[in-house]
């Protein structure tokens, strides 16, 4: 692939099934070497995106290129460039681990010679060699999931679309998925969907948020926060009495609000409101050890993933966002 | 080519790695020796003369029969397993055509079938040891035979690419097969020209002149185009994920 064709473009894509529009007016690009979180509540469009990336369907409208091949147009080539895992993670569970990926580096044109090499890294990539010869049907779900993933991985594509890897397993498989993906993304471009926010925010150094078939924001995790912030939080956890605090708290120049989070052994912690201008840390610690309290801990709280997608989803819903393609946070209040 | 071996090669251990083929297979074995000891009986015992009309006739109407009852079963899952397990999805994603899906998987359902209409000659050859006879009828009688199960495999298929559901899928090829066999059965049912336009697009009409021991190009041309048409239908029918989705 050239280096300068990013690996995913997307223009104005858009997906009707009769009068339903599952995905309206969309517009991206992923870079190579990028993992992307792509979030969004189930129905968003997020599959449907997906499943016209890797030709599952043609688009209604606009047009897609994966390694610089239109999805539309040049349906093989582009299918040659992805990897996909589908979110019902579907094998032949009547055949073995390494006849499906046989049958799969096949299906792919792996070089004929090199079927065997690269169904081996493949499997090495995913540690499932040592149920190689087993039936698949009789595999648990984190090993199956393992087999989507290697099948995904073979014949060497740019690009890998993943579609809810990690849903349905344990905590122990989640994160073994997990750490698989994180280093699957180092050679590779990868598209993670996903609705688990915390996935995000420990693999991707980008996310698309999708509502209703719209991209809602693209952006790194940290820096949507800042643009859809309102007002600023400290949290400070003091020990002494609760109403002297909150009094030595609100006197604070700046703060407009202060409230108890949780009372604990070692002192009560308050989640402190001010401006998105004003930072107030240094005068809250003064004024606190200034009265005599203890000050036990103190720092600016971020807004969590599930907040930023919870408060852009919302302001989806409200108003209806204007037409500026991607990129963009289309409404703000 | 590739690809269309690899679907092939797939399917077909996935047929023979079910107890179904071989149910099928026994089955198909049974009703055929069967069919075939009643006929020779009643050649016997009617002291009939030619073999072409008195024995080949009755055996390759019979062996229709037992093709119709069978092949429907065969085809069932090819695509609506796949759409049942989700499984469809996921070849659609890989840089392969949708024709090169619908033949590989044509060939493997015909594979299987070839196998069992062989299989159901060997009472012909253990017969030929005792009795010898001219293998030109019933040659022509085989060839009919195979493209008739041919266009049964192609029917099956595309109706297996409508449902997710096997039981539906065979139905429905139950339903197609038997409509074009019936549909000439009655001429009081309709005018002369009507049952005329019928005649051409009856398969079992088409399929009479082998079992009598010739072969005529029309009939081959019959086949061959129905096998055409149905497996056209497949390819168009899994287009249509286009708009209708694919869950």
């Amino acid at each position: 692939m050239d280096d300068s064709v990013p690996a995913i473009r997307v223009e104005r894509l858009g997906k009707r099934f009769g009068t339903t529009v599952a995905v309206d007016d969309v517009s991206f690009e992923v870079g190579r070497g990028e993992v992307v979180g792509f979030l969004g509540p189930n129905g968003a469009g997020k599959s449907t995106t997906m499943r016209m990336l890797t030709g599952v369907f043609p688009p209604s409208s606009g047009r897609a290129f994966v390694a610089g091949h239109d999805v539309a147009r040049d349906p093989l080539a582009a299918r040659q460039a992805i990897g996909y895992l589908p979110e019902r993670t579907a094998l032949y569970g009547d055949m073995d681990v390494s006849g499906y990926l046989d049958f799969v580096a096949e299906m792919k044109r792996v070089d004929r010679a090199a079927v065997r090499s690269a169904v081996a890294r493949a499997m090495d990539a995913t540690a499932i060699g040592p149920v190689a010869r087993r039936r698949i049907a009789d595999l648990s779900k984190g090993y199956r999931q393992r087999v989507g993933i290697a099948q995904a991985l073979l014949g060497d594509p740019p690009v890998l679309i993943l579609d809810e890897p990690t849903s349905g397993l344990d905590p122990e498989q989640v994160s073994e998925i997990r750490q698989l993906v994180h280093g699957l993304g180092a050679e590779r471009t990868v598209i993670l969907s996903t609705h688990i926010l915390s996935e995000v925010e420990s693999t991707c150094s980008r996310v698309m948020v999708m509502n209703r078939g719209r991209i809602l924001a693209v952006d790194e995790p940290h820096r949507l926060e800042g643009r859809l912030r309102e007002h600023r939080e400290t949290f400070v956890r003091v020990a002494g009495a609760e109403e002297t605090a909150r009094a030595v708290l609100l006197g604070v120049p700046g703060v407009t609000g202060a409230v108890v989070a949780e009372r604990g052994p070692d002192g009560i912690d308050w989640l402190v409101r001010s401006p998105q201008a004003v930072d107030p840390r240094r005068e809250i610690a003064a004024a606190v050890v200034g009265a005599g309290l203890g000050l036990v801990e103190i720092h600016a709280r971020p807004m969590s993933l599930e907040e930023i997608f919870l408060a852009l989803v919302g302001k989806g819903d409200r108003g209806a966002p204007d037409g500026a393609p991607g990129g963009e946070i289309h409404a703000r209040d | 080519m590739r690809a269309i071996r690899a679907i092939a090669r797939r399917e077909l251990a996935a047929i023979f790695g079910s107890p179904i083929a071989w149910i099928l297979l026994a089955v198909y074995l049974v009703l055929t020796g069967w069919f075939f000891y009643t006929d020779v009986a009643f050649f016997v015992t009617f002291g009939a003369q030619v073999l072409a009309t008195g024995l080949w006739r009755f055996v390759f109407i019979d062996f229709r029969l037992a093709t119709l009852l069978v092949v429907p079963l065969v085809t069932m899952r090819l695509f609506s397993e796949e759409r049942k397990l989700g499984t469809m999805e996921l070849l659609w994603t890989f840089p392969v055509r949708d024709v090169q899906l619908v033949l590989g998987k044509f060939l493997a359902a015909w594979v299987f079938v070839l196998v069992l209409i062989v299989c159901a000659m060997l009472p012909l050859a253990v017969f030929r040891i005792f009795h010898p006879f001219d293998l030109g009828p019933p040659a022509a009688g085989l060839l009919g035979l195979l493209l008739l199960g041919t266009a049964f495999v192609a029917c099956g298929l595309a109706a297996s690419t409508l449902t997710e559901n096997q039981v539906v899928a065979a139905m429905l090829t139950y339903g197609l097969l038997v409509f074009f066999w019936f549909m000439t059965w009655n001429e009081a049912a309709g005018n002369e020209r009507l049952i005329r336009v019928l005649l051409l697009f009856s398969l079992f009409d088409h399929y009479y002149d082998f079992a009598v021991g010739t072969i005529q190009t029309v009939h081959v041309a019959y086949f061959l185009l129905f096998t055409a048409f149905f497996l056209f239908a497949a390819l168009r029918s899994l287009q249509t994920r286009s708009w209708r989705g694919v869950d």
